[in-house]
This record gives C-alpha cells, structure tokens and sequence, in this order.
C-alpha cells in the first residue's frame, strides 16, 4: 500500500510484524510498520470480527489498535519504531490479565 | 503529588502550542507543554525538525520550523510523548508518559489540541485502505513513504489539492482525484469573491497554484461527484459514484477538518453548532477564554482558521495568561494584541469563502440508514434513527441504547454524525440535540499506571 518514495534517505529501524523481520524507515509508526508489511490489516474487530485498518494515523480513529512488545490495545499509530519492536495485530477484544 | 502550581500549562505542541509556550515563558510565565507526539510539530508541521530543504511538502510546510525552534530556544518545560488523560476545573492535569502516570497543577490552561478530519462515512468507508487524505500526507511527513498502488483521492477541501500535489512531487501521482464539492457551493462562494480579490490574493493565489500543479500533472480529475461508495471483501478494491467506477488499493477520503472538540467537551465547556462550518466549536471570546476561567483554547480546536491563525491566536491567549496572572496590566496585554489582532484579521478573511466552496453534501452529516456510523461498536444509521424514535433525546441516550460513542475512540468520530442524525430524525436543530459528554480518562490508561500515582 505504501513504499519508500525516490530520492529518500535510507536510515531504517529493524522490527518484526507478525514475527517477520522487516526493516522500516526510521521515525515511522508501528502502524505504518504493519502496513508496509504489506498486511491488509491491524486488526478484527470484537464486535463481529470485521478486518480493520488504520484510517486517521493520528490517534483519532483507535483503528490501529494492535500488540506492540506484548502489550495489547495500543494505538499503534502513536507508538514510533525502535530497534527490535515485536509488532502483532489484534484479534477481537484484548485478554484481561489472569485470564 | 505536589501542592505546587505552574503559571501556564499548554496542551498539544501545534503551532498555536508553540507560539503560545514560546510567547507565555518571554512573557515571564513558568510554562509546560505537553504533547502526545514524540516531536513538536502537532498534525500540520508533524516531522517538521527533520524535514529537507527540498521537502516535496513545500514551503508553507517548511515555514513550521521557525515556531519549532522559538520552542527549543526558549525555557518551556516540554513533556512529548506525554498523554492528558484528566484535567479538573481547579487546574489539576493528570499526565501518562513513558515514565508513569503523574499529577501537575497550573493556574492556567489553554487547550491547544487543534483539529481532526470530518469522518466522510460512505457505504465501505471501514474497509482496510480506506483512509484519510491526512493519514497518506502523515506518511509522507514521518517517512517519506507514498502510495505504491493505485491510490485516489476523494472528497472537497484545500487538502485533497494540497495531498495531491505533494505526492506528484513525491514521484507518486494520485490515481484519479473524485471532487465532491456540490454544484451550488460555486455559485455561493463565487458571491464573496469580488471583495475578497484583493484583501485574500495571496491565499488565493496559492490555491490557484496547487490547483494548477495538479492539472499540468496530468491526473484524472472528476468534478460533482455523487453516490461515492468503497468495494471490496477484505480491503478495498475498486470505488464507485454514480458515474462511474475505478480500481484502487488505497481511496483517501477528506471532507474537511473540523474542531477536536473532546477534552473541551469533556471539560463541559459551552459549544456551539456552527452552521458555516458544519461543526461544534467551544463558546470563546476574543483572547479564546471560555466558559471555565482557568481554560482557554487556541488554535483550530477554536474553530477552523488554518496555521498562521493558530500561532496568532496561540500569542494572543499566551498575552491573555499573562494578564490573567498579573504579569502583565490590561493595557499592555491590548497594546501588544493589536498588530497579532490585524494578521489574524488578514488570515480569517478567506474562511467564510472556503467554508462556501467546500460544504460538504447533506449526507457527509446525514448519511443513508445502512451505513455505520460508530465504527468501534458497528452501530448503523438506522440504529440510530431507531433509538431517537425510541425516546433517546440525545447521543448520550442514544449511547445507553445502541452502544454507540462506548467503543474506544470514545465518540471521536462518529459524534458529529450522531448528534446530526438524531436531529434529522427527531426534527430538532442540531444545538438543541446537543453532543456527547467524554468522560475521562481522555484516552486508555491501564490500573497498573493508575496504581502507580499515588507513589509519586
């Protein structure tokens, strides 16, 4: 959906998306992290499982809600890269601790 | 927690933020800024500080740096990546940053959190690649990425010419651009144009430029479009109006920006619908001060009136903290007002033309019945409808009934449209129907970083 425009600067951020290593622009959201890995969505919705993805990239809209470093629910467009961010997506409603 | 409190605490690093902690701390004011972005910036100049000299953004995007550096330059104790999730009326802020959860007291508070897109909410509108024209412009300002498929921009507004012609300079033209902007808005726009020639020449200049730029690119362009719909099972595939159809990967959606009105309605200050731009704005004079003394509100968040109107009405609130303080005595606080008072002047005369030109269409705000308008529970147009003939007189009853505005973006999005629907169905003006009333905390803030307040 997305690519490197020509022309910029090559400094990247490794991380890994759905357990894949990918290597990403430095300064960019776990958000665009996902969607330049080329998955169509950060997450299913509770309600009936519906595929989402990011809509606002501004922290309006809480489509990009995603596991980032094992916690859930975070509003991955909010979150920058950094080296070794363990990115997951959401399905359905987040766990409660002890369940 | 400390008894101790600040002179001036500011909330969103945009540009009415910047200029107004700059301006509060040469004013003598001990000031904090907090912003939920890792850099200063807000939206409009998001990425600003690492931006290059040829930036396919432009000039007016590059004229953020200024304000960026009066920042750093001056004594402003600036918290980024820190999220106001509470803020009591005695002037308590209740902060969340990486280091934990945290309270701060301030004797003033200006609320400069600017604005947010309009939710355009077509049939398809929550597929994966449907986005805001704003999110691609945030793509390219964060990482320099552009589109790699076939993207089209639909909708009305500054920015769909804007985002256009920053991605053609970007080596990635927009597959086709679908105008939305209603037959009629030409000719009331076009009423206010001859006086408007002279005293708006520069902004309308510009305007013509980018338009112009955008042509000479070559990219399909569709005026009037109606019926606009987003198909596809998984992602969107293909979009379609009612005269014709094409595919895409990604379909950047913009009917305008309106106020981000959650923390001002979550502070149960006074709003008004205004009817010229089709949005809530918070009830302010002149220096922005509200219904609650220790607020006032700068920026877009005020009302739309773009960047440069943001810095100056962010300058003129820092002046009206000064005073409010006793730092400053009226007169003078009017004295220095008064060149800011005669840009802003200048920077407001092209709104009530563009609010004209680019109005949006009845069903931005009423949309048809099958279409969901609260995109966190799923809750449909018709559902809302069905809960106002139900006895539900406003969103928050029709939030008791449907779930609506209980997702997580707490009524962010779908509250115009709500508030808008309720009043079409029950026949009542949309002030009466009113709006939703956020509660805290603003955003989600987990019982461990609660827990950890009271340590502090």
């Amino acid at each position: 959906m997305f690519r490197k425009r020509p022309d910029a600067s090559l400094s990247t951020v490794p991380v890994t998306v759905e357990g894949i290593d990918i290597r990403v622009p430095e300064g960019v959201s776990a958000a665009a992290a996902i969607l330049l890995a080329g998955l169509a969505g950060t997450r299913e919705t509770p309600v009936s499982g519906a595929p989402r993805a990011p809509y606002c990239l501004m922290g309006v809209c809480f489509e990009c809600l995603a596991e980032i470093d094992g916690r859930p629910n975070r509003q991955s467009c909010m979150v920058t890269v950094a080296p070794g961010m363990a990115i997951r997506r959401q399905h359905g409603k987040r766990a409660v601790a002890g369940e | 927690m400390t008894d101790e409190k600040i002179d001036f605490a500011v909330i969103g690093a945009g540009p009415a933020g910047m200029a107004a902690a700059a301006f509060a701390v040469e004013l003598g004011l001990e000031t904090m800024l907090i912003d939920e972005q890792d850099a200063p910036g807000g939206q409009i100049y998001r990425g600003v500080e690492r931006a290059e000299d040829d930036s396919p953004l432009g000039d007016d995007y590059l004229a953020g740096r200024s304000l960026v550096d009066r920042l750093r330059a001056g004594a402003v104790d600036y918290r980024s990546a820190t999220t106001v999730w509470h803020i009591d009326p005695d002037g308590t802020l209740s902060l969340l940053s990486a280091a934990g959860a945290e309270t701060i007291r301030a004797r003033r508070i200006l609320v400069a959190t600017g604005a947010i897109e309009r939710p355009v909410p077509i049939p398809g509108w929550t597929l994966p690649g449907v986005m805001t024209a704003g999110a691609a412009q945030i793509m390219l300002k964060t990482g320099d990425l552009v589109p790699s498929g076939r993207a089209v921009l639909a909708g009305q507004g500054p920015l769909i010419w804007l985002v256009a012609a920053q991605l053609i300079r970007a080596g990635a033209p927009p597959a086709a651009i679908l105008e939305t902007a209603p037959h009629p808005n030409y000719h009331s726009a076009a009423r206010l144009l001859p006086r408007l020639l002279w005293p708006a020449r520069r902004v309308l200049w510009k305007g013509w430029s980018l338009i112009r730029e955008v042509r000479r690119a070559g990219v399909p362009i569709r005026r009037e479009v109606t019926g606009l719909r987003a198909l596809g099972r998984d992602r969107v595939s293909r979009v379609v109006w009612d005269s014709g159809e094409t595919d895409t990967d990604l379909l950047l959606l913009h009917e305008g920006v309106i106020p981000n009105t959650q923390i001002s309605l979550a502070l149960a200050l006074e709003h008004r619908w205004d009817d010229a731009q089709l949005c809530w704005r918070p009830v302010t004079d002149t220096w922005g001060a509200t219904s609650l003394q220790t607020v006032s509100i700068a920026g877009d968040g005020g009302g739309i009136a773009g960047a440069e109107a943001a810095a100056l009405t962010g300058s003129l609130a820092a002046l009206d903290a000064a005073a409010f303080l006793d730092r400053i005595d009226p007169a003078e606080r009017d004295r220095r007002a008064a060149p800011l008072r005669a840009a802003l002047d200048r920077e407001l005369a092209i709104r009530p033309f563009l609010d004209r030109l680019y109005r949006p269409a009845p069903q931005i705000l009423v949309p048809d019945d099958g279409i969901v308008v609260c995109r966190c529970e799923e809750v449909s147009v018709a559902q809302i409808r069905r809960a106002a003939r139900l006895g539900a007189q406003g969103p928050n009853q029709a939030k008791a009934f449907t779930r609506c505005g209980m997702g997580p973006c707490q009524g962010r999005i779908c509250g115009p449209v709500v508030s808008a629907v309720m009043a079409d169905t029950l026949g009542r003006p949309i002030q009466e129907i009113g709006t939703y009333r956020p509660r805290a905390p603003y955003k989600p803030i987990t019982l461990g970083a609660l827990a950890g307040l009271g340590k502090a």
